[in-house]
C-alpha cells in the first residue's frame, strides 16, 4: 500500500548557530546522484551565509572551548549514539550521494560512526600527549598546554561526503574549536543531514555550522575573514587551495593544505594538532622560605 | 641616579674580539664574495662606527647556498643521530668557550648592554645547542612516531634583536633533526652569524650543512622563494611574515613564523608590588624593548594605579643608559637609525593622540641611536600606542577595574604572543592564564626563556613553536 | 609598663591601636615573591664598582661598620683592643675613616666607651637578653637600662620571634615600644633574626611592625643563627624603610648583620642601598654593617687601591 503513497520530500537547509535557515540568498542548486538523477535542491550559500556562520561559530567558541574535555567527549560520543539510531537513513543518503552499493555505503556509515567514537575518546587525552611540564633551568614551574585555535573553516572533502566530512570536522571540534563547514559541493546532503543529528546531540548551537553551495564561492570569504583563525583546505583543488592560502595570510590563519588521505584508515593525531595552539605558563617556585636552599 | 655614589666607568674590554675589516658569505664551508661583489657596512649603533664590510648575497648566491645545503643534506641526514648530536655538543661547548668574545661582539653590532649579552643571550645560545644536541639521537622517542624524517633544506631568516640567540633557535633544532640550513641574518647585525660560521669550522661541521648569507630583505625573499627549499622559518615583523606566508602558499614548504606582539602585563591590586615593578621594567626595557614578547602594555588595576606608577617612575630613575659595553649599563642603544625613527614617530603619535608622556631625567649620548625609557599614561585601547607594536623602550599604561575587563583588554589585539599576570592569588593566576590568548604567559615573572620551554604565538603573532620537544616538529616531516 | 603607646604621630599612628588593626595592617602589606626578590638582589650584585667608585664605597663601608664582639669570652682587654681598632682601623694610614660603632654586650659598654672616648665612634650594646630574648620583659628592660646607664649610644634589641611566629604581633609591638622608652636618647636597633622568621612575607611584616613601634634601625640578625644578612633580605628591608618614609616622613636605618665578610659583599650591599632606598641612606647614620672580620678585608682592599699591590693579613691588625 505504501507504494501508492506519495512521499514527503525534505527541504534541505543549512545548519547555522543551532538553527536551520534557508540560504540568505534564497537560492538553491540541484543535487543529483551519480547517475545524474535529481535528488534534492540544496541551499546555495552566499557570502552572507558564510559571515553569519562565522559569527555563530565565534559566539559558540567561548562556551565550547571552556567546556571540560570530558564533557566534549561525552557530546561527541552522543553524536555517535544518535547516528547509530539513524544508520539506515545515512546509508541511503551516502549510497545516493556517492553512487555506492548499499553494503559499501553501510560500511562508510559504520566507519563514520566509529570515527566519532575515536575522537570522543581523544578529547581528554590529547593535552597529555602534546602538553607537559618543561624542566627549565631555574626556579620556575613551567607547563605547556594545548588550546584550541578558535574558529576553523573546514572545506570538507569533495569525494567522501560523509566519512571524509566527519574525519575533518570531528578533530576540529574535539579540541574545542568551532567550525564553519563547507559541505562537498556535489554531494552536500549527508552533511546537511548531519546537522540534524548534531542539533539533537547536546552539541551547543554554533559549534558546527554547515553550509552547502559552491565551495570556491563560500571558501573565498572564509579564507579572507579576519575572525576566522584557521582553515582546512581538504576540499579544495590545488589552484583554489593556493588562492585560499594566499588570502589566509592576511591574518595568518593556520592552514592545513590538501593532501591525499585514506579516510578508511585509522587517523593519527595530525588533524587534532593542526588546530591547536601551545600555551606555556611560567610561575616562580623558589624555596620555601628566606632561609631555604637558595642560599 | 644618586649623585653621592657615582659608578665609575666599568667597560668590558673590547680587545677580546677581533673583527676583520671585511667578511664574505659562508657557503659550502668557505667564505666567498657575493656574485656581484656587492658589500654593505655594519655599524655599531651606539657610536655609528663602521665595524666591518660584509658581502651582500644575491639571488645567485642564494641558489649556490641552497645547492650546497641540498648536497650536504644527503650525508648529513644519513648520519646516525648520535653523530649529529656530537657536532652540536661541540658547537655548544665552543660557544661557551668563546662566550665573552661573542658577547662583546654582539653588544658592538647590536647596541644592547653587555650585561644582557653576557648574562642572557650567550648562556641561552649555548644552552639551546646543548638541549637540541641531546634530541638528535632520540627522535624516535619524541612522540612523532618511529623514525621521523627531516624535511631537507631549511631557509631561515632571523631578526636583529637577538642575533645569535635567534640563530640558535633556528639552527639547533634544524641540524638535530637532520636538516641542512641556509640562514640570513639581519642586515644590521650580521657579524655574530659570521663568527658562528667560524665556530662551525672549528667544530668540524661538514661543509654545506650550515650556510650563512648576509643581506637585506631581497636576499631573504630569494631564500624563502627558492623552489628547492623545503622549510621556511622566519622571525621578524608581522608584515613580512604575511608576505612570506603568501610566498609559500601552494607549495609543500613547511612554514613557521614568530612575529610581532603587544604583550599585556596585568597587575592586580594584590600583586607583589616590588617584584611587579621589576617585572614591568624587565618586560619593556629588556633589550631596549626591542623584543617581540615585550610587555608593552601595562594593564594596572585602577585602585593601585597611583602607587604603582609612583614606584615604577622611581625605579625608572635608577636605570642607567649609555655605553653598552659598560657593565653597569641597563639601557643600550636602539639598533638602527630606521628603528629609532619608527619609535620616535610612534611616541610622537602617542602624544598627539593625547596620552601623557613621561621619561626619567636621562642624558642621551650625542652619537649613535638612543631613546630614553618612556612611559605613557592615560592610554586607552583606542590609542595607536596601545595597538601597534613599537619595538622600543616605550610602555603604554592602561587601567582596568575587574579581572574580566583585564582579560578582555589583554586579548583585544591582533597579536597573541605573550602576557604577564601579577597577583598573589593562585586561583586568579590560573583563571586568567587560562583565558589569555597568548602563547607564553608569565605569572609573577616576565621575559623568561629556556631551551626546554616552547615559545611562539597565537593569532597574528605567528604559528609554530620554538624550544622544547614542540620545537622539533617544525623540522620533521610529521 | 606602657601599652601600645604610639611611637610618633604620623599617617599610620592608628594602625597599632588594637591587636586586630595591627594584624590587618601587617597582613595587608603586599606579598613578596621569593624568586623575583632574589633575582633583583642578584642582578644588583652584578654591578661593577671600579676605581673611584670603589674607593668611595670602601671608605663608606668602613665608616658604616659596627665593629662587633659578642662572645662569652669577651674581656676588657679584648674590648679595649676592638675600640682602638674602631678609632684607628689602619694604623699605617690615618686617613682611614673610623668605624661607626663598636658593638658589645651591656657589661662591656663602660670599657668600650672609654676606649673610643673623644673619637666620635659610638658604642652600641646588644640588650634584651640577646640573642634568644627569652626572658621576662622587666629583665629585658633592666638589661637595656644597664647598657644605657653605662653610656651606650645605641641599643640593639631582639624581638620575641616566638610571639611573632605565633601571630601575637601586639606583644612584639609593645615590647619594642617599652624598650624604646627605656632607651631614652639612645638609638634603637630592632633585630628580627630574619633566619628564624623564615619567609620574606614575615620579614616585610616584621620590618613594618618594628618601624611602627619606633625603631630607629631595623636589623636583620644576631649573627648567631645559620642564616644571617643576605642581599635579598636586606633589599627587602630597604624597600620597607623607603616605603615607610614615603608614607610617614620618618626615616629609619637598616643594618644587615652576620655573614658579610668581604669588601665585594659590602660593596654589593651599598649598591642595594643606593638603588633601592637611595642616597639619603648612604651615610652611617642610616646604614650599618654588623660585622667583625669584614673590616680587615675592607682595609686590605683600601691598601690595594692606594698602592696598587695586593695586601695580606699580616698588614692589618688582628684585633
Amino acid at each position: 500500500m505504501s507504494d501508492e503513497r506519495l512521499s514527503v520530500f525534505k527541504t534541505y537547509k543549512l545548519y547555522v548557530g543551532g538553527k536551520f535557515p534557508r540560504s540568505e540568498s534564497g537560492r538553491v542548486y540541484e543535487v543529483t546522484d551519480s547517475k545524474g538523477q535529481w535528488l534534492a535542491n540544496a541551499p546555495l550559500s552566499s557570502r552572507k551565509d558564510a559571515r553569519d556562520a562565522v559569527v555563530a561559530a565565534r559566539k559558540a567558541f567561548g562556551t565550547w572551548s571552556g567546556a571540560t574535555a570530558y564533557n566534549r567527549g561525552q557530546i561527541l560520543y552522543r553524536i555517535a549514539e544518535m547516528l547509530e539510531g539513524r544508520r539506515d537513513q545515512f546509508v541511503r543518503e551516502v549510497a545516493d550521494a556517492e553512487g555506492l552499493s548499499k553494503s559499501k555505503a553501510a560500511a562508510q556509515v559504520a566507519a563514520t560512526i566509529d570515527r566519532w567514537v575515536w575522537y570522543a575518546g581523544w578529547t581528554d587525552k590529547i593535552a597529555q600527549v602534546v602538553g607537559g611540564g618543561n624542566p627549565v633551568a631555574g626556579p620556575f614551574f613551567n607547563l605547556s598546554t594545548p588550546e584550541p585555535t578558535g574558529v576553523v573553516a573546514v572545506l570538507a572533502p569533495q569525494e567522501s561526503s560523509f566519512l571524509g566530512l566527519v574525519s575533518v570536522v570531528a578533530p576540529v571540534i574535539a579540541t574545542g574549536n568551532t567550525a564553519v563547514v563547507v559541505a562537498s559541493e556535489k554531494a552536500p546532503l549527508p552533511a546537511l543531514c548531519l546537522g540534524e543529528v548534531l542539533a539533537t546531540s547536546d552539541l551547543p548551537g554554533g559549534v558546527v555550522n554547515v553550509l552547502s553551495g559552491r565551495t570556491a564561492e563560500i571558501a573565498a570569504p572564509l579564507a579572507a575573514h579576519q575572525d576566522v583563525n584557521a582553515i582546512d583546505l581538504a576540499g579544495a583543488d590545488d589552484v583554489l587551495a593556493k588562492e585560499l592560502e594566499i588570502a589566509a595570510a592576511d591574518n595568518l590563519k593556520r592552514v592545513l593544505r590538501p593532501q591525499p588521505v585514506d579516510y578508511t584508515a585509522t587517523p593519527g593525531i595530525e588533524r587534532l594538532t593542526a588546530f591547536l595552539e601551545t600555551k606555556t605558563v611560567w610561575h616562580p617556585t623558589g624555596s620555601l622560605g628566606a632561609s631555604g636552599s637558595s642560599y | 641616579m644618586a649623585s653621592a655614589f657615582e659608578y665609575a666607568p666599568a667597560p668590558e674590554s673590547r680587545s677580546v674580539v677581533d673583527i676583520a675589516p671585511s667578511y664574505g658569505l659562508f657557503i659550502d664551508g668557505e667564505f666567498t664574495e657575493a656574485a656581484d661583489g656587492k658589500v654593505f657596512k655594519t655599524v655599531s649603533p651606539s657610536t655609528e662606527e663602521v665595524l666591518s664590510e660584509v658581502a651582500q648575497a644575491t639571488a645567485e648566491d642564494v641558489d649556490r647556498a641552497v645547492k650546497a645545503a641540498r648536497k650536504a643534506f644527503e650525508t648529513w641526514s644519513a648520519l646516525p643521530g648520535s653523530e649529529r648530536a656530537k657536532y652540536l655538543f661541540r658547537i655548544a661547548r665552543i660557544i661557551q668557550e668563546r662566550s665573552r668574545e661573542l658577547a662583546v661582539l654582539e653588544t658592538l653590532d647590536n647596541g644592547k648592554p653587555i650585561k644582557e649579552t653576557r648574562d642572557a643571550d650567550l648562556p641561552l645560545v649555548a644552552a639551546h645547542f646543548f638541549y637540541y644536541a641531546g634530541w638528535a639521537d632520540k627522535l624516535d622517542h619524541a612522540g612523532f612516531g618511529p623514525n621521523p624524517r627531516p624535511l631537507g633544506v631549511a631557509g631561515q631568516v632571523i631578526p636583529w634583536n637577538f642575533p645569535l640567540l635567534m640563530l640558535a633557535w633556528k639552527i639547533a633544532p634544524a641540524l638535530a633533526t637532520g636538516n641542512t640550513v641556509v640562514l640570513k641574518p639581519a642586515e644590521t647585525t650580521p657579524l655574530s652569524a659570521l663568527f658562528f660560521a667560524d665556530i662551525c669550522r672549528q667544530a668540524g661541521l661538514p661543509k654545506g650543512v650550515v650556510n650563512i648569507l648576509p643581506g637585506y630583505g631581497d636576499t631573504g625573499a630569494a631564500l624563502v622563494g627558492h623552489p628547492d627549499v623545503n622549510k621556511v622559518a622566519f622571525t621578524g615583523s608581522t608584515a613580512v611574515g604575511k608576505e612570506i606566508a603568501r610566498t609559500v602558499a601552494g607549495t609543500q614548504k613547511k612554514l613557521t613564523l614568530e612575529l610581532g606582539g603587544k604583550g599585556a602585563n596585568i597587575v592586580f591590586d594584590d600583586a607583589p608590588i616590588d617584584q611587579a615593578v621589576e617585572g614591568i621594567v624587565t618586560g619593556i626595557f629588556f633589550n631596549q624593548g626591542q623584543v617581540c614578547c615585550a610587555g608593552s602594555r601595562l594593564l594596572v588595576q585602577e585602585s593601585i594605579q597611583d602607587e604603582l606608577l609612583e614606584s615604577l617612575k622611581r625605579r625608572l630613575t635608577t636605570l642607567r643608559l649609555g655605553d653598552p659595553l659598560d657593565k653597569n649599563t641597563d639601557i643600550g642603544a636602539i639598533n638602527s637609525a630606521e628603528q629609532l625613527a619608527r619609535i620616535t614617530a610612534l611616541a610622537e603619535r602617542g602624544e598627539a593622540e593625547g596620552a601623557e608622556r613621561w621619561s626619567p631625567a636621562c642624558e642621551l649620548p650625542t652619537s649613535g641611536y638612543w631613546f630614553a625609557p618612556t612611559l605613557f599614561t592615560n592610554v586607552t585601547q583606542a590609542h595607536t600606542i596601545a595597538r601597534d607594536e613599537i619595538f622600543g623602550p616605550v610602555l603604554s599604561v592602561l587601567t582596568f577595574r575587574t579581572p574580566e575587563e583585564a582579560v578582555a583588554k589583554a586579548n583585544n589585539t591582533q597579536y597573541g604572543l605573550s602576557a604577564g599576570i601579577w597577583t598573589e592569588k593562585g586561583s586568579r593566576i590560573l583563571a586568567v592564564a587560562n583565558k589569555l590568548r597568548a602563547g607564553v604567559v608569565w605569572s609573577n615573572t616576565f621575559n623568561k626563556f629556556d631551551p626546554t620551554s616552547p615559545f611562539g604565538g597565537y593569532k597574528e603573532s605567528g604559528f609554530g613553536r620554538e624550544g622544547g620537544r614542540h620545537g622539533l616538529e617544525a623540522y620533521l616531516d610529521v | 609598663m606602657p601599652t601600645s603607646a604610639p611611637a610618633a604621630a604620623h599617617a599610620l599612628t592608628d594602625v597599632a591601636s588594637s591587636d586586630s588593626t595591627l594584624r590587618r595592617f601587617l597582613h595587608g602589606l603586599p606579598g613578596v615573591d621569593t624568586v623575583g626578590l632574589e633575582a633583583r638582589a642578584a642582578a644588583l650584585g652584578t654591578r661593577s664598582i671600579k676605581t673611584t667608585a670603589k674607593a668611595y664605597a670602601i671608605d663608606l663601608a668602613i665608616s658604616m661598620v659596627d665593629l662587633t664582639t659578642l662572645e662569652g669570652a669577651d674581656t676588657p682587654g679584648k674590648v679595649r683592643a676592638l675600640g682602638t681598632k674602631a678609632v684607628h682601623p689602619d694604623p699605617t694610614d690615618r686617613t682611614t675613616p673610623t668605624t661607626a660603632a663598636v658593638c658589645v654586650y651591656p657589661d662591656m659598654v663602660a670599657v668600650a666607651k672609654e676606649a673610643v672616648a673623644g673619637s666620635g665612634v659610638k658604642v652600641a650594646s646588644v640588650a634584651t637578653a640577646f640573642p634568644a630574648g627569652r626572658v621576662a620583659l622587666d629583665v629585658k628592660l633592666a638589661d637595656v637600662r644597664e647598657a644605657v646607664a653605662a653610656g651606650a649610644d645605641e641599643i640593639d634589641m631582639v624581638i620575641d620571634r616566638g610571639a611573632f611566629l605565633a601571630g601575637r604581633y601586639m606583644k612584639v609591638y609593645d615590647e619594642i615600644v617599652a624598650v624604646k622608652e627605656a632607651c631614652g636618647a639612645a638609638r634603637l636597633k630592632v633585630i628580627f633574626e630574619t633566619g628564624e622568621l623564615s619567609t620574606y612575607d614575615n620579614i616585610r611584616r616584621a620590618s613594618w611592625l618594628g618601624m611602627l613601634a619606633g625603631a630607629d634601625f631595623i636589623k636583620t640578625s644576631t649573627g648567631k643563627v645559620a642564616v644571617n644578612a643576605t642581599p635579598a633580605n636586606t633589599l627587602l628591608m630597604l624597600e620597607a624603610v623607603r616605603d615607610f618614609r614615603a608614607q610617614t616622613g620618618i626615616q629609619v636605618g637598616v643594618k644587615p648583620a652576620g655573614g658579610i665578610r668581604t669588601s665585594k659583599d659590602a660593596v654589593k650591599f651599598l649598591v642595594l642601598v643606593n638603588e633601592t632606598a637611595g642616597e639619603d641612606w648612604l651615610d652611617n647614620h642610616w646604614f650599618r654593617f654588623g660585622a667583625s672580620s669584614l673590616l680587615n678585608d675592607l682595609l686590605m682592599q683600601r691598601q690595594k687601591l692606594a698602592t696598587g699591590r695586593y695586601s695580606g693579613p699580616d698588614y692589618v691588625t688582628v684585633d
